[in-house]
């Protein structure tokens, strides 16, 4: 199913905790909702799920104006952060009780709830009490228990956010192989960069309640439109130089170094922000700027260096055949990939 | 291995305070239990004598049973417990729903001068409520022993208190499955509010077995007398003979410490929790 947001705003009081969403969500497709802690995520997608009213704005499903309807007429699944598992019922009881709701022949929904148990395969554990089991398994049946009556729409609210580190993987993992074997069209919230960038199709990166950038998780790094989107998006962190444009140059702020760039918009005494992906300098006699290693080191597989520009440090990536040592003045060139400019006000790409 | 108790000064001096305590809660049924078995003879013997002769000598509850309708007074009670406890329950339900779940205007202002009302003590109601009975002309039945106690305050509070701990994802979960509020309550809430609510329903139970001052107020007839009420007849009427009044109150605790010894867990869960005394 489709689903279609347009100026979609929901305020508490004072609180503008979404503002004016308009955006589609394709058929058949995982969504992230991006966005660090209380730019609101939850609330957009309670909207969505129609447990909260909208302030303004109207949400379409495929072409049926849902705005007004209630929770239960939308046919959406929904798994919270908690899970929500009724805990005196068993694993079994749980999955099937959106069906006894509807009625469904207690042989019938039976069925149906060992089918969905098979497909996130928590077969094993259907008398068991929510209680009895781990958190990821709880999730599980949290998800089956969303699916086994076959929404239209699957939402999920930080699923991964009560697992540790390895499961949160493997998690992740099952939630995409679910979500293509069912083909249902998915959105699911995080706060987790990687987890958003690792699965989902699309990602809608918010703050404080503003739309981001909606894209392919790869153009989304590739071509951050704000300078918030290429902060967020990223490990190590970009790395920011404020400054402005002088003779033709990106200065910094202080004057205590200068680099060549490609200026695309920017014109002459600009306010700017530099931004610089570790994996976006190289060495090359033909330099863009010069600076001092600082330290060099090693995290895991690869190896890092902090430069010294001017007054300012970079954090890089060094590729194999760098033998420089720490104390040195190298000449670095930018890559075309990973190198942005932005407003320094209003955070717009250039 | 076996487990070994140690006993401190300090823990002996512990348990040998609590032996006491409850050999002194303790005695008072044991001797009423006691004179109840006694014959004549046994009863006016000096010293007294700590056990009776036998153990199953019913004689005074035959006399006692003969002298009063102790049956009668025994189904009244037993009526008027459980619809209380049954009408109670549903209308603190209810309530505690509508004051814990659903939303409405002045919702928790209401509640406040609900439980504002508390303070106002049971006797005073008593004199109004008897008022309305009377003018109602429903005077010596057993619905009036009932009517005054089909809701409570105290109990909703409680319950309602309880309902809050219960996470809303709960609740919009199962909307989102397609609950209404009612199926929600009675097939999620309830369930886990199961102990809350047996503890609330045991000391309903409990104080409605042992309700006595607007009892002895409303009911005349002997045919709608309960049986701390009969007893209390008794009594007055029936003699003094301590024997068989000690018999009558034996009938008459029987079945609350009967209660009492198969649900205690429910019990002291709830008064160490709610600090609610029985
Ligand atoms: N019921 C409410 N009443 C008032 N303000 C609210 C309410 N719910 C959310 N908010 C506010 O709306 C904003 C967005 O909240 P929301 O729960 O959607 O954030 P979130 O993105 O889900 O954050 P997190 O990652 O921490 O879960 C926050 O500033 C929050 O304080
Ligand atoms: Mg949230």
């Amino acid at each position: 199913m489709k689903i279609k947001l347009e100026g979609v705003t929901k305020r508490f009081d004072d609180v503008v905790a979404v503002n004016d969403f308009s955006l589609e969500f394709e058929e058949g497709t995982l969504t992230a909702l991006l966005g660090p802690s209380g730019c609101g995520k939850s609330t957009m997608l309670n909207m969505l799920s129609g447990i909260l009213p909208v302030t303004e704005g109207k949400i379409y499903f495929d072409n049926d104006d849902v705005t007004d309807m209630p929770p239960q007429k939308r046919g959406v699944g929904l798994v919270f952060q908690n899970y929500a598992l009724y805990p005196h019922m068993s694993v079994l009881d749980n999955i099937c009780f959106p069906l006894e709701i509807q009625k469904v022949p207690k042989a019938e929904r039976i069925e149906k709830a060992k089918e969905m148990a098979r497909l996130v395969k928590i077969e094993q554990y259907l008398d068991r009490k929510p209680k009895e089991l781990s958190g990821g398994q709880q999730q599980r049946v949290a998800i089956a228990r969303a699916l086994i009556k076959n929404p239209r729409l699957l939402l999920l609210d930080e699923p991964l956010s009560n697992l540790d580190a390895r499961l949160r993987l493997e998690m992740r993992e099952e939630i995409r192989r679910i979500q293509q074997e069912t083909k249902v069209t998915t959105i699911f919230v995080t706060h987790d960069q990687e987890e958003a960038m690792s699965i989902s199709d699309k990602i809608v990166l918010m703050k404080d309640g503003y739309l981001m950038q909606v894209d392919r998780p790869q153009a989304l790094y590739d071509e951050p439109q704000k300078l918030f989107v290429a902060n967020f998006l990223g490990n190590p962190p970009i790395n920011n130089l404020e400054g402005k444009i002088k003779d033709g140059k990106f200065v910094l702020a202080d004057d205590s170094a200068s680099v060549k760039v490609d200026l695309k918009s920017a014109v002459e005494g600009e306010e700017v922000v530099l931004g610089i992906r570790a994996e976006s300098v190289g060495v090359d006699d033909d330099a863009d700027f010069e600076a001092i290693i600082k330290e060099r080191f090693t995290m895991g597989k690869e190896e890092l260096a902090i430069l010294k520009l001017g007054n300012s440090e970079l954090r890089i990536y060094l590729s194999s055949d760098f033998t420089h040592k720490p104390g040195e003045k190298v000449g670095f060139k930018l890559k075309n990939k990973g190198v942005f400019l932005f407003d320094k006000k209003s955070g717009e790409r250039k | 291995m076996k487990k070994r108790f140690h006993f401190s000064p300090k823990k002996l001096l512990v348990y040998l305070c609590l032996i006491i305590g409850a050999i002194i809660m303790v005695f008072p049924f044991y001797w009423m239990l006691v004179s109840a078995l006694k014959t004549t003879a046994e009863f006016n013997s000096y010293p007294p004598t700590w056990v009776p002769e036998n153990w199953f000598n019913m004689e005074n509850f035959k006399t006692a049973f003969s002298k009063a309708p102790f049956v009668t007074y025994f189904m009244n009670s037993v009526i008027v417990t459980i619809s209380c406890v049954i009408v109670t329950g549903f209308t603190t339900i209810l309530a505690a729903f509508a004051f814990s779940r659903l939303k409405f205007k002045g919702r928790d202002v209401i509640f406040s001068l609900l439980l504002s009302l508390m303070m106002v003590p049971f006797e005073m109601l008593v004199i109004t409520n008897y008022e309305t009975v009377t003018r109602l002309q429903m005077g010596d039945s057993l619905i009036v022993l009932i009517i005054p106690f089909i809701s409570s305050i105290f109990y909703t509070y409680i319950l309602r208190n309880f309902f809050l701990s219960i996470p809303d994802s709960l609740y919009y979960s199962a909307r989102i499955d397609g609950a209404s509020n009612w199926k929600y309550l009675w097939r999620i809430m309830v369930p886990i509010a199961k102990p809350s609510l047996v503890t609330i329903m045991l000391l309903n139970a409990i104080s409605c077995w042992n309700s006595f001052l607007w009892t002895l107020l409303v009911i005349n007839s002997d045919d709608f007398r309960t049986l701390p009420i009969g007893l209390y007849a008794f009594m007055t009427e029936g003699g003094s003979d301590f024997k068989l009044q000690m018999a009558a109150s034996t009938f008459t605790v029987l079945p609350m410490i009967i209660l009492f010894l198969f649900t205690r867990k429910y019990i002291v869960n709830g008064v160490a929790r709610g600090g609610i005394k029985g």
